[in-house]
């Protein structure tokens, strides 16, 4: 083993992992699939005493759905979201966007929750949470308290969630027949995170969009809302022309940040192009 | 009995299922008693003064057996630099002397690189000297660094070593031929910079090794992960730790990949042999993939600034190379060789040139040491004279196919003597260029470009006629260069009373395949079965002697080594038969697997017979010695040299920049063939690794802080199965006249190959735009797209 020396806890329920939680504080991290903790801890970048597990938490795991929402437990699994018949009938977005994440291994063990709660800046999830206007919900000691996925990233691997919460639900509607979506990506040739990801969900009336959700990540240091976009698109009809002209704002409101994969000119550029292409996308589904 | 050949037989690997199913044994699978833990503490710094070294709470943690620093390390020497280039040593082309800068297994005054290692912890398990490491208190004073190829040179550029002034590790030159007139005569001269970027060789296994020294007999026993553990026994013995060799036992079992950066002797193998002679408990040490980034030799980081001459009806009359070679912070094993005689030796590739002149000069940054990796020098010249054939072509509006056939060397067998020193071997380049361009269909493909570009796409291929040297080689010729060792292979082949047969090779099998082509070689020269016939390899406690595995060599000097043998064995074997035949053993032939009177087979005695007859010589000849076993050493005349023609096809995304490799299509000569399937196996890993360098490979250091930013697999881009096409090969077979098996080498040809065709390719696809070179690599996206966005600005 490389990492640093640490207890592991296994949590059973929600209580148990908040009671561990409140009991180690800061010298404890919350494990669910681990696919970003155990390289860090591999490297010691992170070195926590206690490990609370709580990939095996009952209730925690699977898709529901309740009156019109659907829920989907926080350490329910990419690939169990990827291959999820009731999701793919009633939020497709959500299956589309597991299948770009990582690949089989990755998404096997790798969980939903555990994704939006690390806020990678480059992870796909985020941007579907956006787009899909998803309401999280935080577990803490004082209760349940619904955060809105708008409010939820607050800046590179950092959340609303305070310290003594665990995020356990990600509630979405259920896409009505007239609502289209698709995800864009440019995947990192190493690590396949986004480079630029855009999800957009478009409310259609006839040949036109009413209303246009259009999430981001990859590009700055958090996952964003593409507002710019969304108000250029949203009465307008979904040809190539107003597409265009609605992706243009891609780059809006988003904090680029250059690194090896792009200059900030080159990003913002991709970002225009990942968003036309998701409106695209999604326009063109059946 | 008629039984099919082996030879030229595409058998599946018989080292495949253990290693498919986890059976294999590696290095770090080794359990011993006793066994302890090593773990090394490194500089968190490119550069730095090392002050004082605390280790007193590293040593009191629960669990250390020791802690080690350089100062420590007494009587220990520098690890050698196996390629002298001096003027007093008589090797050609030195233009100043290379600076042999010490290389401490334990760094106690100055660390010079990211990872270098200073100190060394050992300890009852691996977790107890992981913990300690992180206890040992460094007083860093870190230093100014200098990374970057381009500035080691520069005036007031940081110092890496006090023997080395201005960062010059030596100057290097080689050519032949009138070069200024073939420049001065010149109607066009194209003039580019080529960056041949910095490579990571990323074996699957990592490094590795276990060290047991013997109180009770004084013998040390090195397991590592080595593809040539003679020649780490000899270095290590020799030159760094003093300790006779015949006490030295290397076994290299089980090694997962090497590419070059497993053939080095480094500075963790010498520390572990060396302290487990200390505290006479086994140590082990494995690396992370961190510190594989980190210390593996890198291979590549070449600048270079080419100049070509041309006659305006397409003839290379010159070309004029002068080149930055990055070595890093301290001499590698090998080092200096890989960008003076790997390189300039190539540089004439398949062409008649007027003239060549390659200037190199090495020089030192705060960067891990750079050394051979797959293709080592050879695919730095073929990319600077596969780039430079596409850039004259486009200077003089031609097509890029014509000005190859135009210049090719006409097809020839014996010895053709290029500018640079070397001979080719054989060469028939016209053949396998148009066996490409018939598979290809390269007119089909030029209308479907032409209606491309009216669509707004961007479609391009590129053409790599290569060469390249293997099965290196002579030791006559590489001691007259500079090598401190022959190169030279042994083989041994055994027979055991009852027929079967024990084959040991000095080679060294690292993913090639050894133990399935040799069985193949030397069961089909004895024409029995296969599984009569075992392969063993990598233990110098085995094994007479052996260079190992590098330079695509295993097959054609490895393997003539088994073949030689072979020969004796048949003919102690027609003695023996002649005997019991009660003929002349002139008469005896060997067919089938029998020896019988020649023309009359029913006057035979099979091979088992005659083994058995050789170690139970009761009916036997008179002064014939008894056993059948035989061994010879291998050297060969020449280096051989492989070629063929590659051709890829790419589409980029305008949009993004994203470049699609939309087919690839390889014919290679690499002489004969022994299994077409494990060539065709190393084609396309080949063509992987070297398209991989194009596309997406590239070592990245943080100017300021010399830092390796790229230094996981996070962020490191290494192919993976879908991001390449299903690749279209085939063969000429153009035959070496250098060994008797007629092979050439084949490790390497697609690393060659690769790289410049995916450049050329992306290079023609903009060609519509007026690009006619990209100066560096990868070629990322983005690189691609504001290559794009600078051409159609122009236009």
């Amino acid at each position: 083993m490389y990492p640093a020396q640490f207890e592991y806890h296994k949590a059973s329920t929600v209580k148990e992992a908040l009671d561990l939680l409140g009991k180690y504080k800061d010298e404890a991290k919350l494990l669910a699939g681990g696919h970003s903790l155990l390289p860090a801890m591999k490297l010691r970048l992170a070195q926590p005493k206690h490990l609370i597990d709580i990939g095996k938490v009952a209730g925690l795991s699977g898709v529901k759905e309740e009156g019109g929402t659907l829920v989907i437990g926080a350490m329910t699994t990419h690939y169990a979201i990827e291959s999820s018949a009731l999701l793919k009938s009633k939020c497709p977005l959500l299956p589309e966007v597991a299948g770009h994440i990582g690949d089989p291994m990755v998404r096997n063990m790798g969980t939903i929750g555990g994704s939006l709660a690390h806020a990678d800046p480059a992870a796909d999830w985020p941007a579907a949470a956006i787009a899909l206007s998803a309401d999280l919900v935080a577990e803490g000691p004082k209760g349940k308290r619904t955060i809105k996925a708008d409010d939820f990233f607050k800046g590179l691997l950092t959340t609303a969630l305070a310290d003594d919460e665990i995020l356990t639900e990600i509630r979405v509607p259920a896409a009505q027949a007239n609502v289209k979506s698709a995800y864009a990506k440019f995947p990192h040739p190493a690590s396949r995170f986004a480079v630029v990801g855009v999800a957009a969900v478009l409310t259609m009336d006839g040949g036109k969009i009413s209303k246009a959700s259009i999430g981001i990540t990859g590009a700055g240091s958090k996952a964003v809302r593409a507002k710019g976009v969304e108000a250029a698109i949203a009465g307008k009809a979904a040809d190539a022309a107003s597409i265009q002209a609605a992706a243009e704002k891609g780059a809006d409101g988003v904090d680029v940040q250059p690194d090896l994969q792009g200059s900030e000119e080159y990003k913002k550029h991709l970002l225009k192009v990942f968003s036309k292409r998701a409106i695209e996308a999604a326009a063109a589904k059946k | 009995m008629a039984t099919a050949r082996l030879l030229g037989a595409s058998v599946k690997r018989r080292e495949d299922p253990r290693f498919i199913t986890g059976k294999g044994n590696y290095t770090d699978d080794l359990k011993l008693p006793g066994m302890t833990y090593a773990a090394f503490v490194r500089s968190p710094h490119s550069h730095a003064r090392i002050g004082t070294i605390d280790t007193a709470k590293a040593r009191a943690y629960p669990g250390v057996v020791a802690v080690f620093t350089g100062k420590d390390m007494t009587g220990v020497n520098s690890l050698p630099c196996g390629w002298d280039l001096r003027k007093d040593k008589n090797i050609p082309g030195v233009v100043q002397d290379l600076a042999m800068v010490p290389h401490m297994p334990l760094s106690s005054d100055v660390a010079r690189h990211v990872g270098d290692p200073v100190a060394v912890v050992i300890a009852d398990s691996q977790d107890a000297a992981l913990d300690a490491a992180e206890l040992v208190a460094v007083q860093w004073e870190p230093l100014p660094s200098v990374t970057a190829t381009d500035r080691a040179t520069q005036p007031g550029a940081a110092q890496v070593h006090a023997g080395a002034p201005g960062n010059v590790a030596f100057k290097w030159e080689l050519g032949g031929g009138d070069v200024d007139a073939a420049f001065k005569s010149a109607d066009v001269v194209v003039k580019k910079r080529i960056v041949n970027q910095r490579l990571v060789a990323n074996a699957m296994e990592p490094r590795a090794c276990v060290a047991r020294y013997e109180d009770a007999t004084g013998d040390l026993t090195l397991w590592v992960t080595s593809q040539n553990p003679h020649v780490h026994r000899l270095l290590m013995c020799a030159f760094v730790l003093g300790i006779p060799e015949h006490k030295v036992r290397v076994i290299a079992p089980d090694v997962g990949g090497g590419f070059g950066s497993k053939i080095f002797l480094y500075n963790e193998e010498v520390v572990c042999s060396w302290a487990t002679r200390q505290i006479k408990r086994p140590v082990r040490w494995t690396a992370t993939r961190r510190e594989a980034y980190l210390t593996d030799a890198h291979g590549r980081d070449h600048i270079t600034d080419a100049a070509m001459a041309m006659s305006k009806d397409g003839k290379i009359l010159g070309l004029h190379v002068k080149t930055t070679a990055n070595l890093g912070a301290y001499l590698s094993t090998f080092g200096p060789a890989v960008p003076t005689f790997l390189y300039g030796t190539l540089l004439n590739g398949v062409y008649v040139m007027g003239a060549i002149k390659c200037e190199v000069t090495g020089v030192f940054t705060n960067t891990t040491a750079v050394d051979a990796y797959r293709g080592a020098g050879r695919p730095e010249a073929c990319y600077v004279v596969e780039r430079m054939i596409d850039a004259a072509a486009a200077a003089l509006k031609m097509d890029p196919a014509d000005v190859r056939k135009k210049n090719f060397i006409p097809k020839f067998s014996g010895a053709y003597q290029t500018h640079v020193a070397v001979s080719y071997d054989s060469g028939d380049y016209a053949k396998a260029f148009d066996r490409l361009l018939q598979m290809f269909d390269y007119k089909k493909f030029r209308a479907e470009q032409t209606e491309a570009r009216k669509q707004g796409r961007y479609l391009g291929v590129g053409f790599s006629t290569y060469i390249e040297a293997c099965s290196i080689a002579p030791s006559k010729l590489v001691g007259a260069l500079g090598a401190g060792a022959g190169l030279y292979e042994s083989g041994k082949v055994r027979v055991h009373p009852t027929g079967g047969v024990t084959v040991y090779t000095g080679s060294h099998s690292h993913g090639q395949g050894h133990e399935t082509t040799f069985a193949q070689l030397v069961a089909d020269e004895l024409q029995i079965p296969m599984d009569q016939v075992e392969v063993v390899h990598g233990d110098t406690g085995l094994i007479p002697f052996g260079m190992g595995t590098y330079g695509s060599r295993s097959a054609s000097v490895g393997g003539t080594a088994l073949h030689m043998s072979v020969d004796k064995i048949k003919e102690k074997g027609k003695k023996i038969a002649a005997h019991l035949l009660e003929a002349s053993a002139s008469d005896i032939e060997y067919v089938g697997g029998q020896f019988q009177v020649r023309g009359a087979p029913g006057k035979a005695v099979p091979f088992g017979a005659v083994a058995l007859t050789a170690y139970v010589p009761h009916n036997y000849p008179e002064g014939l010695e008894p056993g059948l076993e035989e061994t010879s050493f291998y050297d060969p005349s020449n280096f051989c040299f492989p070629f063929g023609a590659h051709a890829c096809v790419v589409e980029i995304d305008p949009d993004t920049g994203h470049v699609d490799i939309v087919r690839y299509v390889a014919v290679d000569d690499v002489g004969n063939v022994i299994s077409p399937m494990i060539v065709d196996g190393m084609v396309h890993g080949g063509i992987a690794q070297g398209v991989a360098q194009a596309l997406w490979e590239g070592a990245v250091y943080d100017d300021q802080s010399g830092q390796l930013v790229t230094g996981s697999m996070m962020d490191y881009a290494i192919p993976k199965a879908d991001m390449l096409p299903m690749y279209e090969t085939d063969r000429t077979e153009t035959p070496t006249p250098v060994n008797p098996l007629g092979i050439k080498g084949a490790g390497e040809t697609g690393t060659i190959a690769s790289t410049p065709a995916v450049m050329n390719a992306v290079v023609d696809a903009l060609s519509g735009l007026g690009v006619d070179h990209i100066e560096a690599m990868p070629l990322t996206p983005e690189r691609v797209w504001m290559t794009l966005q600078a051409a159609k600005s122009k236009t």
